[in-house]
Formats: C-alpha cells, structure tokens, sequence
C-alpha cells in the first residue's frame, strides 16, 4: 500500500503541519516530516477528517439507471467522502439481512468510499410491521440506523416500539419527519407563494408536530432519535427544548435546505422539487444558526439521484429530490464557513465527526490524528466554482448548475487510499 | 407576447388592448357570417388533459372563426405513471405542426413548463392549470364588467369599481387570474369563503378578506362573483355539509334582495344552483352569467389573434 506525504497543509485548529500516511493510518504528525513517500502539496489547503453522509440515496438494487452504489460512491469522493449511509428505499427494500449485505458487500467492491447500510424501519416501508431490526444488525452488514426515510413512521404506537426495539442493540431511528395527514398531495411550502401558484403546501406544522412527538417518544423510551432533513424553524424549536431537556435526540440539515429558498419554484422548473420541500428565508436563517449552535448536529445532503424524465415534466408528477454528495462541502463552505457562522473545527464536526459517531462508523470522522484510520479529505477554501453539470453521479438533477459556490475538494483518501486527486476521480479499476 | 401562461403576462396597456380589440371581436360574432380570414391556414390544438365541455368549445369556436384549423387532443390524468408523458404528447403534436397549444392541465404550471421547454416552439395559451390561473377567464370577466357598469374613466379600465369573489379560493384559478387582472385594472377586489377554503397566504392577491359574507355583502359591491364548490370538498374536511355551505357562503335569494338593484351577479360557470348560487339570482336580471359565455368566444378571439396574427407577423 502507498505511503503519502501531505506537505504543509492547514488542519482544522488552524496548525500548519505535514502528515504522514502509512498502511492506512495516521502515522505522524510533525512541524517537518521528510520521507520517500509520494509527496501532496498541501500548500493553501485545508486538511480535515474524510466527510460522512448519513443520508444518501444510492438507489441499487433496483434504481440502477439513476444510480448505483459504484457510481454514488464515486460522487461521494468526489465531495470529499469517505463514508456514506445509504437509505433503505430501494427495490426491494432494505428490510432485511439479505439487502443490507448485499449493499455492503457492493460498498466494499466499489471501493471508494465505506458504504453503511440503513436498514427500513417497517417491512417494505410500509409503516405497519417492524422490519426484521435485530437480523439486519446481527448481520455482516451491522446495520446500526434504521429509517423508512421517504415516508415517515407515522403510527405512534408503531414509532414508540421501534424507539423501544432498537435499545437492545443501542440502534437508533433516523425519522423523516411529515405528518402524511397534514400533507396529502402537498407539492411545496405552504405560505403566500403556494396560495399564488396554485400548489398544494406542505406545512411546517406537519414537520414539527412529529417531532414534537418523537422526542417525547425517545425521552420516554430513553432510545436515540435522529431527525432527518430539518427544515423548518418551528422544528429547530423543538429540537432546541428537547435537547436542553436532556433527550437523545439529534438532527440533520441538508446543504439545500441550508442554501435554496422557495422562491425558486416560482417558475415550476421541477429541479427544485424536494421533500421536504424548499422553505423561506426565515427558516434558511433558523437551520444555519441551528447549524452553528449545535441544534443542528450535522450535515446529511439526502444525495437523490433522479433520471431525466421525472424532471423534464409537469411539476406535479415530478418526483422529490436532488443530488448534492459532490457539492455539499461547496454549499457549507459557502453558507456557513465564509459568512463567519461556523469556524473550520465546526466544520469538520458536522461534516465528519459528529455523523461518523451518530451512525456508529467507528473508522470515520476519526480527525486527523495519529494513530487514526488515514480517511482524509484536503479543501481548497479560496477555490470559486461554477458549477457544472459534468457528475459522477448517474443523474443530474443539481440544482446548483450555474451557480457560484466557494472551495473546492483537491485530495481525498479512504484508508490511506487516493481516490481523488486534483479534484478528480481516481480510478480504481473495477472489483478491487 | 408569444404565450399567455398567466395575468402577470400582460401589462396593463395589453389588457386594455386585448378588451378593446374582445369588442371588435364580439360585434364579429353578432353579424350574418361569424368569420374572419385572420388565421387562414394556421392550426391551433386544444391539449385538454382535464374534463372541460365548455372552455374547449369557446376556445375552438373562437379558432374557426378566425379561420383556424383546430384540433382536439384530450386525455385524462397526466403523470407519466398513467400513460404518455406530457412531453412526448407535445413532440408529438409540434411534429405535427401545431402552431398554437392552447393548455388545460390539473397541475398547476402545466403550461409554463411547456413554454419554458425545448419540446415546444409554439404560442401556448393557458386554458386553465391546476388551481394556479385561467387568464382568459379572467379578461372575458373583465370584459363582461366592463360592458355592464361602463367605466367613469377615460382609460376604458375598471377604476372605482369594488368586486367580490366569494366560495372556494384555495382551489379556484379563476379567482386568482381575476383578483389579478381586475386590480391591474383598477378595481378593488375582495375575497370571501371560510378559512378553510381561504388561506392566509391569499391575502397579498387582494385588496380584503372576508369570512363572512353577511358582513362583505354589507359593505356594497358593484360585483359579486360566485365560485363553483367542488362536492368533494366535502368529503376532504374542508367544509361540513352543502347545507351549511349554502346557509352560509351560497347566494341566496334573502341575500340577493338585499343587494342593491345595481349588483351585477357573475359566476364563471358550471353552476351549482341551489349550492353557491340559488336559480332565482342565476337566472335574475342582474345576472350577466350567459354574457360571460358570450364574451368567453370575443376575448378567445382576442387572444388568438393578438398572439397568432399580430405577434406572428411581426416576427
């Protein structure tokens, strides 16, 4: 295995140091490293912990044409990730050991990145039975976060028993929260601009409300809850009175929801369609503080590969959802770190550490500190891109095409393994 | 102009225009012979994906006599799911060589994603989208009131004149392609319905809002606009019963002999009498509902020619 030598570049603390690389780990740390190993210039870059998404999309098995977990993986190098959750909504669902394994097993072939299954909350998603929890975690595949992602579990004795069920294992349920009730056919934010267009709102009551009840739940369960994709600033509430309450709970931000307003539906281009979907100013405001204060625990892209025909049409039939793995560090960089909210340290907190521990990869969001599992991404923070449509990604509903975005990824490693250099891909040839 | 998608479409000197020249259009449809060579030789498709007897005979009959060769596309439901996708169905007829889409869709902003594509070349005309606009419906509202009560001002335009839009707002696109158009125009335009049916986020579209129609009738409307109430509303929980509804929100004769002899009654049409409007104040001198109808072909007309003929031979 290849040993690297990362010169002069800046961690998180803001210290220029070297870093070796050696058989997959840290080796040292110092001021000055001399060795005869492949040298990576990281002058004017940023070194940080590989990034962790606890909330992708891969859409294999059963999606392939979208996407597929080789080439989701490689999008997610391409953003700087050395570890990625995949949801459960594929075909079949990942309900059961079989699916799990094999989406692991698919991980590992690919290569470029730790792919962790999440396993479905209730068999086929369907919100009435329990999925087969302790088979799924027993299995290779270890499965530690459980979500019926897409749909929400929103029977709240059904909730109450998977908060209960996954306390055996210390598993936890990633809840996508939407009251069905509350947005039956809703096709985006309710306010003025859904009134004006003619489109069915989907309420931020409907969000909050169930996670209202679900950090109750998980405070009288004393289970561990994960909200995905917080949106709303009603919902940032809750989670900031639970949390000073002492109740387990943790949340994601999605960089969209961090970044694009409502208003960009105004023409009905269905790229901007999103569950849940695109909010106001206001919200964007709440979610970015939550994000610096530690409501918000960390970024989650809810990377939704689509192909082209459910977005080259009428908005009503267009499906949820965007891609976002190779532009979510971009979209922080460019909403948080560059305004002043939060500093490079927080950064790599809720790009890396923090969803490496709530998802239980024990070999992610390590730091970079000696001794440590070499997963390491290095940013260029001066960088300004436009951004393109060119993706490793099987689709390409970005948002993002055309607009400005600052940083950009250089250098990724996965175990002390390139798979990106100079901002691109490294091919790893196929089955390594 | 190449498309009318929505009022916003239109600046005030278009609407204007476009009444004026639904006039010359409507003293058409009184002689003998009802044609104009106009648009000899070029074919507008009426892309009607929702139920509509009425706005695809106006906007057919208002193609033909502008000598328009017209076809008729209609297709229920609309998601890829359910059959062809709406793009393959627009390929199709510009293949065909339409010129002209005229759109009816049950999803709001239909017809701008087809002007806003690479499917199509053609002039689209929104007849109806979702619960979003129906701006035709709006300028042959306009048209009719304007006709009825005149204008004090010299600008042919409805200054000083108070309209009330009562029922379901939330699903009505006429209801806001008029509180549009009628304010571009001058007028004052307040919306009346319960809560349910009238959100919040309606209030920027309109000059008040009203939740109870005893207390919006008190306040003197020289127009009052009567909604169609779907019965599934019902069924959805946004209102009790039909009986309430009608006790409550409907148009009946009590409320109609209070109004003032001057209140011009309009409702676009199809009608639920008994409902929102009892058959009495349909049918009632006042009610100016089948002149809407006629005015609907004038303003068509209007639309298709300032779209088809002015801007097509400018290009």
């Amino acid at each position: 295995m290849n040993s690297y030598l990362i010169k002069g570049s800046t961690l998180a603390d803001g210290k220029i140091k070297d870093v070796l690389i050696t058989s997959g780990v840290i080796e040292e740390i110092a001021d000055e490293i001399t060795s005869n190993a492949q040298t990576i210039d990281g002058s004017g870059l940023i070194l940080l912990s590989g990034f962790v998404d606890m909330h992708t999309h891969l859409r294999e098995p059963g999606y392939e044409t979208s996407e597929t977990v080789l080439t989701g993986s490689k999008a997610a190098a391409k953003g700087g990730y050395t570890g990625i959750n995949a949801m459960a909504n594929t075909n079949p669902v990942a309900d059961n050991a079989a699916v799990v394994e094999q989406v692991a097993a698919l991980g590992k072939k690919a290569g470029y990145v730790e792919v962790q299954p999440i396993g479905a909350v209730t068999v086929g998603l369907e919100g009435e039975q329990l999925a087969d929890l302790g088979k799924m975690n027993k299995s290779v595949a270890n499965v530690r976060v459980f979500s019926d992602d897409g749909k929400c579990v929103s029977d709240s004795l059904l909730m109450r028993r998977a908060l209960e069920y996954v306390k055996s294992f210390g598993g936890t349920i990633a809840q996508h929260a939407q009251d069905p009730a509350l947005t039956k056919d809703a096709q985006m934010n309710e306010g003025a601009l859904s009134v004006q267009l003619g489109l069915a709102g989907w309420p931020s009551v409907a969000e909050s409300s169930i996670v209202a009840r679900d950090v109750l739940l998980a405070e009288k369960t004393g289970s561990k809850l994960h909200i995905c994709h917080v949106s709303t600033k009603e919902t940032v509430d809750v989670i900031r009175w639970a949390k000073a309450r002492g109740i387990a709970v943790t949340a994601e931000v999605t960089p969209h929801h961090l970044l694009l307003t409502e208003d960009l539906v105004a023409d009905y281009n269905a790229i901007f369609k999103v569950n849940p979907p695109l909010r106001t100013e206001q919200d964007v405001v709440a979610v970015r503080q939550a994000l610096a204060d530690g409501t918000i625990d960390i970024v989650a892209t809810d990377h939704a590969p689509h192909p082209a025909e459910s977005k080259d049409c009428e908005w009503a039939a267009a499906a949820n959802g965007m891609i976002g793995l190779e532009t979510a560090a971009q979209v922080v960089i460019s909403t948080m770190v560059n305004p002043g909210l939060i500093s490079w340290q927080r950064f790599e907190d809720v790009m890396s550490i923090a969803p490496a521990k709530i998802s239980g990869m024990s070999n992610q969001g390590c730091g970079v500190k000696v001794g440590a599992v070499a997963n390491l991404v290095l940013v260029d923070p001066k960088a300004e891109v436009k951004v393109s449509s060119e993706s490793e990604s099987l689709s390409s509903n970005n948002p993002y095409i055309g607009m400005k975005l600052s940083g950009s990824v250089q250098h990724v490693f996965y175990w002390g393994r390139q798979t990106v250099s100079d901002g691109k891909v490294v091919d790893l040839g196929e089955g390594t | 102009m190449k498309h009318l998608l929505s009022i916003d479409d239109l600046s005030y000197h278009d609407a204007i225009e476009l009444l004026n020249l639904g006039n010359e259009m409507g003293s058409v449809n009184k002689r003998e012979v009802k044609k104009l060579p106009a648009l000899s030789g070029r074919t507008v498709a009426n892309l009607f994906f929702e139920d509509s007897t009425r706005t695809k005979i106006s906007f057919e009959i208002a193609a033909k006599r502008l000598s328009a060769d017209v076809v008729n596309f209609t297709a229920k439901g609309s998601s890829v799911s359910k059959g062809e996708s709406l793009k393959d169905t627009v390929l199709t007829l510009e293949a065909m060589g339409v010129e002209a889409l005229i759109v009816r869709h049950n999803s709001s902003g239909a017809a701008k994603t087809i002007a806003d594509s690479d499917w199509s070349q053609s002039t689209v005309i929104n007849a109806g989208d979702g619960t979003h606009e129906h701006p035709t419906q709006a300028l042959l509202d306009a048209l009719t009131i304007r006709n009825k009560l005149g204008s004090g001002a010299e600008s042919g335009d409805l200054s000083g004149l108070r309209i009330l839009i009562v029922g379901d707002i939330m699903h009505s696109r006429v209801a806001r392609s008029n509180a549009k158009l009628l304010r571009k125009l001058g007028a004052k335009v307040f919306f009346c319905g319960p809560p349910t049916l009238l959100p919040n986020g309606a209030s920027p579209l309109v000059d008040g809002i009203y939740y109870d129609l005893d207390e919006a009738l008190s306040d003197k409307f020289d127009v009052v606009m009567m909604l169609r109430i779907q019965l599934e509303r019902m069924s959805s929980k946004f209102i009790p019963s039909q009986v309430e509804y009608a006790d409550l929100y409907g148009l009946t004769e009590s409320r109609f002999n209070n109004l003032s002899s001057n209140t011009v009654i309009m409702h676009p049409g199809p009608m639920n009498r008994g409902l929102e409007i009892a058959s009495a104040v349909a049918d009632s001198p006042q009610s100016v509902i089948t002149q809407q109808v006629t005015n609907g072909v004038a303003i068509r007309m209007a639309v298709l020619y300032r779209l088809l003929a002015q801007e097509g031979s400018s290009k």
